[in-house]
């Protein structure tokens, strides 16, 4: 079972703040930023599978590295995407916290998120667990990997037109 | 026009040979016919015999509004069963899939075979001489298989499969060349449902005419030599047949379309080299090499098989009709079993580059089918257009209507074969 999270631990702290950042980014669909708040080695992960973490070998809905992640950001912001052009506004919050590992270096954090998405007279609720490691850097706290897991992966999805 | 009349229910006028009523996508009396005059009639596919490979697997679906689960029994038949139990009717299984030994219902605890017979009934003593457990299995649909593909139908006096399939078998055999004599194997599947009617996903797998637009920005972000592969839209070579029973298919790289046949004038893409030398120095032979990379986006066509299944390129694309306005689709990426894993890996990632909620090509057909669903409601008169091409359809030597991939050829065969079975009585 891992730690509840201890408010006092600077080094937390700041993980916890690239994370609120990352979900007021994604809501702003502000991907460029999105984009930089990655390592370059880091893997973006939306599983299928609620019990794997052999990715690599899984079908997931997005295994992102670096060179995938700037080619979801083209599509997104280019123009050409119908259910970009046409995607949902949300609102997500992100919290529940808890701490796996924390070193000077490194933070490995999960957390729950609820996302609310208005789209055509409808909302949709998608609930997922996240986990996150972030790098700590005096140059700037980055993302090294982000695991998205949605409570419905194994159903049907439908969350067109935006991240999680 | 000054008023919106209520258009006929006359199924045989609402299905011409170059257009169909705009209520075909928003009657919900309209689906509840089809439900049992097509899905509870026909050879519905269910599952690949992958999903089931050993005696108690089983996986659970829908042939058309009704919960089934297919199983393996001891004798490694094919089983379809209607999941619900003969006592009050509840589900007998809640799982997507798994391993069982039967099924038991959580309600009073009738308990079922992997075959559907009754097996147990708890304090049977209440049941003297009322229930004979021999007269009470689950309802069993006629199941039947054909090169893996399990199909089910609720119709006992259904023609055989393999007569139904006709001439997809052909193109059946083609598909699966991809898995290179391995057997096929389904790694896993991407759901989504959309704000639509099951037809439009139907008409959208034999829709070459929409790919260059709706897919522009899948175009953008793939290599150069994978963009000029989908770039069929001047090719004379690319042509859709309409292969009877409502089944078609939609040739987009010709090239592909029997890997048996090589004329070694391909390049291998620059994208796979790193595939090249690893399986160079695990001693595969050039020649073998050559065959998986050629094979790496599937087999250059989208098989359509009325009403809910098509091998499309590389994958299974099922759909599901939840309501007249809702659809479910299920994109079923498929690999080698006992293949290399690297190139299976690969497989994956080009899969989930396209398909799935979060995919580069998904999202944006789904947009444009909802807009369908919801421009389709206004003048229900208005008839939704399926002609193009319609002058320069020809009969091929096998006698298959054929005219261009971006024409609208196999629309009409599954409409011809929509309207045959709906006026059906």
């Amino acid at each position: 079972m891992t730690e509840v999270l201890s408010f006092t631990d600077p080094r937390v702290l700041r993980a916890i703040q690239l994370v609120w950042q990352e979900a007021a980014v994604l809501d702003a669909k502000d991907y460029r930023t999105w984009e930089t708040m990655y390592t370059d080695e880091a893997l973006y992960v939306i599983p299928i599978d609620p019990d794997t973490d052999d990715f690599e070998s899984s079908l997931n809905m997005v295994y992102d590295d670096k060179r995938m992640r700037e080619l979801r950001v083209q599509r997104m912001m280019q123009g050409y995407a119908p259910s970009a052009v046409a995607a949902a506004r949300t609102v997500r919050i992100v919290s529940r916290f808890t701490v796996d590992e924390v070193s000077d270096t490194a933070v490995t954090i999960k957390s729950a998120q609820i996302l609310n998405a208005f789209k055509r007279d409808k909302f949709s609720t998608i609930g997922a667990e996240m986990t996150h490691k972030v790098v700590l850097d005096d140059d700037g706290d980055k993302i090294a990997l982000k695991v998205a897991r949605l409570i419905d992966s194994e159903d049907a999805v439908s969350a067109s037109g935006y991240l999680v | 026009m000054t008023t919106i009349e209520r258009p006929t229910r006359a199924f045989a006028d609402l299905a011409q040979h170059d257009r169909v009523a705009g209520s075909l996508y928003t009657d919900p009396e309209i689906f509840a016919e089809e439900m049992s005059k097509i899905f509870h009639r026909s050879w519905v596919w269910v599952a690949h015999e992958s999903e089931v490979p050993e005696a108690g697997s089983f996986k659970t679906t829908q042939v058309g509004d009704q919960p089934v689960i297919v199983t393996r029994d001891r004798k490694g038949n094919f089983n379809t069963l209607l999941n619900r139990c003969r006592h009050r009717g509840a589900t007998v299984c809640d799982q997507r899939s798994g391993k069982a030994n039967g099924f038991t219902c959580p309600y009073h605890n009738w308990s079922y075979t992997l075959d559907g017979r009754l097996r147990g009934i708890p304090y049977p003593d209440g049941y003297e001489g009322v229930v004979e457990k021999n007269d009470f299995p689950l309802q069993k649909l006629r199941t039947e298989s054909y090169l893996g593909m399990i199909f089910a139908t609720f119709n006992l006096d259904a023609e055989p499969l393999e007569d139904f399939l006709g001439d997809a078998k052909i193109w059946m055999e083609r598909f699966l060349k991809q898995s290179n004599g391995f057997p096929t194997k389904v790694l896993g599947s991407h759901k989504f449902r959309f704000k639509g009617n099951w037809k439009i996903q139907l008409e959208n797998t034999t829709d070459g005419y929409h790919f260059p637009m709706v897919h522009k920005s899948w175009m953008a972000s793939v290599d150069a030599e994978t963009a000029s592969m989908m770039s069929f839209m001047d090719d004379p070579e690319a042509e859709t047949h309409a292969l009877g029973n409502g089944h078609s298919v939609a040739i987009m790289a010709a090239a592909h379309a029997d890997l048996d046949i090589d004329d070694g004038s391909e390049e291998i893409q620059p994208r796979f080299q790193h595939l090249v030398d690893e399986l160079t120095e695990a001693g595969e032979s050039p020649e073998r090499i050559r065959r998986y990379m050629r094979s790496m986006h599937g087999c250059g066509f989208n098989l359509n098989m009325f009403p809910n299944i098509a091998m499309s390129s590389s994958f299974f694309r099922v759909l599901i009709p939840i309501s007249v306005d809702e659809t479910e689709v299920w994109h079923m990426a498929i690999g080698m079993d006992g293949g290399p894993e690297s190139i299976n890996r690969e497989r994956l990632r080009i899969h989930e580059h396209f398909q799935g909620p979060f995919g580069f090509g998904s999202p944006d057909d789904a947009e444009g089918w909802d807009r369908v669903q919801i421009g389709a409601g206004g003048n229900p008169n208005m008839p939704i257009l399926v002609n193009r091409g319609e002058k320069r359809e020809y009969l091929t030597d096998e006698g298959w209507p054929t005219s261009h991939v971006t024409d609208e050829t196999g629309m009409r065969a599954s409409y011809e074969m929509w309207k045959k079975m709906m006026t059906d009585d």
